[in-house]
């Protein structure tokens, strides 16, 4: 049974025809409208969301399809101690593809191994988000045109956000991609996606703490949230928290193409001045993140012969 | 030092020096009831130095530990006193049940049932990472 768990688990000719197909829903709607009729996701949520969780019922219900949830994790099974794979297999038995979130990394995997219809990984802690990663590969598509020959800067927290060590494996595998790398020390990109993606690929990245110097080049700036949730320690989450903030003042060291994006829920490292500025891309990543939800459900309910 | 021939069992040669111990750890040959012996620091005249481990008695053995451990370990498995086998050892793709996750985050701290499974991702830098997590094996 195929499963989504990591962007990886997708190649290059895969991404090209999941954008492929979510411009061609863009495009034509009403096509699409009952793709998915009578068939149901199964929206699996152990930790808080907003934008994924209904992003993904939006993406099924644009499908044709129908949701089935839980109000929360505290209100499931696993409140009193079952086991993730008890879980999916129980809701493989009323669903016909599972969207899970969960705080533990590898539940993602867990669940694909024993569930009976396909996972799609909303994000397994810090680990892997994949949904998000195709989000910012058709925002990037709409924007830019193509996926190579670009030069992206991450900003921010590069360590725990694991949308950014998604969208660098990701944007790795096209050629002239390069990266600046723009955070305080102890928010650096871990060493081993360094060592393991750029290095090993060639790659070229800088890695700066100076956003405002790093700006005048750059193609895309990705920026991120330094996230409560991934410290043990309150005091280093308040010492990093406001690193960077993205303002219009900085901005205007920055090129006319330039296309800011954030995977969101930002707290406030994005003035809310920038907007309303045609570079300011972050809602319409959402809007592009259903829509790649759509191709994604489309294509793992055919592979998987249900449709 | 001398330590007796084995009739019946295996011989692990070629232990780089140091790694002996805790290849007879993840061996979990400490729990067994066997004879063992570990030897430290045998003079070798191709090594200098070497580990050697002797079992007196005929147990089936985890050659993909061994390959973890020291590739370049040597197996040799003894019957009536003969070499009857010289097992080949390479750096296995898989670990399965040898080495626990530390990561705090990762699944198997909450699921304790689960399997432990480390996949080799740099043979070069013989580094294993947990397949829930990925984080390196340390």
């Amino acid at each position: 049974m195929r499963s989504v768990i990591d962007i990886l688990d997708l190649d290059v000719h895969e991404l090209d025809a999941l954008t492929d197909t979510a411009l061609d829903i863009i495009a034509h709607p009403d096509d699409y409208a009952d793709a998915c009729r009578r068939k149901k996701l199964a929206t699996l949520f152990f930790e808080p969301s907003t934008r994924t969780r209904l992003s993904f019922e939006a993406a099924m219900y644009e499908l044709g399809g129908n949701v089935l949830s839980m109000a929360s994790a505290a209100a499931s099974s696993a409140a009193k101690g079952e086991s993730v794979a008890d879980t999916v297999k129980t809701v493989s038995c009323y669903a016909d593809i599972i969207a899970m979130r969960h705080p533990k990394e590898g539940a993602a995997l867990v669940a694909a191994n024993s569930a009976t219809v396909p996972v799609i990984n909303a994000g397994d802690g810090g680990h892997c988000h994949p949904t998000q990663t195709l989000a910012d590969l058709l925002t990037v598509r709409r924007e830019k045109g193509r996926f190579g020959d670009l030069t992206v800067g991450f900003c921010g927290d590069l360590k725990f956000g694991r949308t950014v060590h998604s969208f660098i494996s990701a944007l790795s595998r096209y050629p002239g991609v390069r990266f600046v790398l723009i955070s305080p020390e102890e928010l650096k990109l871990p060493s081993y996606i360094k060592k393991d993606v750029l290095q090993k690929k060639e790659i070229p990245y800088v890695q700066t703490e100076d956003l405002e110097d790093a700006l005048p080049g750059l193609d895309i700036l990705y920026m991120t949230r330094v996230q409560r949730e991934r410290f043990f320690n309150e005091e280093d989450y308040l010492r990093l928290k406001d690193s960077y903030i993205l303002t219009p003042d900085k901005l205007k060291n920055a090129g006319p193409d330039l296309s800011v994006m954030h995977p969101l829920p930002r707290v406030n490292e994005i003035s809310v001045a920038i907007d309303n500025d045609p570079r300011a891309c972050y809602f319409k990543q959402v809007s592009n993140g259903k829509y790649m939800r759509m191709a994604l459900i489309l294509k793992l309910l055919k592979e998987a012969g249900t449709l | 030092m001398t330590v007796d021939s084995i009739l019946n069992g295996v011989v692990i040669d070629h232990i780089t020096a140091g790694s002996g111990m805790r290849l007879f750890e993840l061996l979990k040959l400490d729990r067994m009831d066997v004879t063992v012996a570990l030897m430290k620091n045998v003079t070798s005249r191709k090594m200098g130095r070497k580990d050697i481990i002797k079992i007196d008695a005929d147990i089936p053995i985890d050659l993909d530990v061994i390959g973890f451990v020291d590739p370049g370990a040597t197996v040799n498995i003894i019957k009536n006193g003969e070499l009857a086998e010289k097992k080949s050892i390479r750096l296995p793709d898989t670990l399965k049940g040898v080495l626990r996750c530390k990561n705090p985050r990762c699944i198997v701290t909450t699921e304790q049932e689960l399997p432990q499974i480390f996949r080799l991702t740099d043979p070069a830098e013989r580094v294993y990472r947990c397949v829930y997590c990925e984080t390196k094996a340390q």
